[in-house]
């Protein structure tokens, strides 16, 4: 009973984020939104018995995110007027609310045939998670499984994972990391004498 | 900057519990929730909060930023080095069970070494990239 007014609660609390911050034009606040949209999130794992999940999206999505989105409006530095007033309206609403209601009824009919969460007859729990459980402290000595699956079960997923992270910190430091060559420096104070 | 008393002595306060915080998910990951992406995610905070509260230049005093690009490749070069020294001692790639005198025990050593690769590149790369931000809007 209380697992359902929680859950009600958070997702009542997301739907809400999100039409906020689809309906602000100020970034910081959109920003500050979206941290909390991931924190409610991570609440939302945790009703659902996923802490190593929630654990991710609290301390990802919730803390670095934000921060490095708040980096980057530092960086770019101006407040963001809404584009779409100017813009002309070259199409009627009516067509993409069609589509729109269309796609969502037929998810929404497709969900009827997935079973209940956490149901014991689900292809999820009966398939290899149950090897998993059964056998994960035998052969690993590990007891948290999710550990255990990631680090040794799906290692090479992991690996996989890793040199993700580190290309893409690769990526971010070609782009915008080291030092701006003296001839770029220069072409754009050229272009733009009077910006200090 | 201009210097906030407050803010200077709650971070003085908070980062070293950060740190340990991030050193516990990081080694009791086997045990409870956590493991190396959620340490070093943590540990690289403690890192940004005393940029943000101290200023950029001393923070990049603590880490040099040619440092952390090293230690993002050493993580990973931690993770595959492990699956290297098993493909040595008799065992597929990543397969720990060659790394200790029995299963148990070579797969504990090999998810707490692969755990610290993931946590030291993690950690590594996460701070690389707020620098890369911060330091761009500096200048």
């Amino acid at each position: 009973m209380i697992d359902i007014v929680i859950n009600v609660t958070l997702l009542a609390f997301l739907a809400i984020t999100a039409v906020a911050a689809l309906r602000l034009t100020n970034l910081f606040a959109i920003v500050m939104l979206f941290g909390i949209f991931s924190l409610l999130s991570a609440g939302l794992f945790v009703v659902m018995d996923a802490p190593d999940v929630a654990f991710t999206e609290a301390a990802v999505g919730a803390g670095i995110s934000t921060v490095l989105m708040l980096a980057t409006l530092a960086l770019v530095k101006r407040p963001q007027k809404p584009y779409y007033a100017e813009a002309p309206r070259t199409h009627t609403p009516w067509l993409p609310l069609i589509v729109v209601i269309i796609t969502g009824s037929a998810l929404v009919y497709g969900t009827w045939d997935i079973p209940g969460f956490g149901a014991p007859g689900a292809p999820a729990q009966t398939h290899v998670a149950r090897d998993y459980i059964d056998n994960a402290l035998q052969e690993t000595g590990v007891p948290n499984v999710v550990t255990a699956v990631l680090a040794s079960y799906r290692g090479f997923d992991t690996l996989g994972e890793v040199v993700v992270v580190y290309t893409a910190g690769v990526a971010v430091l070609l782009l915008i990391g080291g030092r701006r060559s003296k001839a770029a420096a220069r072409t754009k104070d050229k272009e733009k004498p009077d910006e200090a | 900057m201009r210097p906030n008393l407050i803010l200077h002595v709650v971070a003085k306060f908070v980062i070293p519990l950060i740190i340990l915080f991030a050193l516990y998910v990081q080694f009791h990951g086997d045990f409870g929730p956590g493991g190396g992406f959620q340490a070093g995610v943590i540990f690289s905070v403690a890192l940004i909060l005393y940029a943000l509260v101290f200023g950029l230049e001393p923070a990049e005093k603590i880490i040099p930023s040619n440092w952390l690009h090293k230690l993002a490749a050493l993580g990973v070069v931690i993770y595959a080095g492990v699956g290297v020294a098993s493909l040595l001692l008799g065992g597929n790639y990543l397969d720990y069970t060659f790394l200790g005198s029995n299963q148990v025990a070579g797969q504990h050593l090999g998810i707490l070494l692969v755990e610290l690769g993931v946590g030291i590149t993690v950690a590594s790369v996460m701070l690389i990239l707020f620098f890369a931000f911060a330091g761009r809007a500096r200048k």
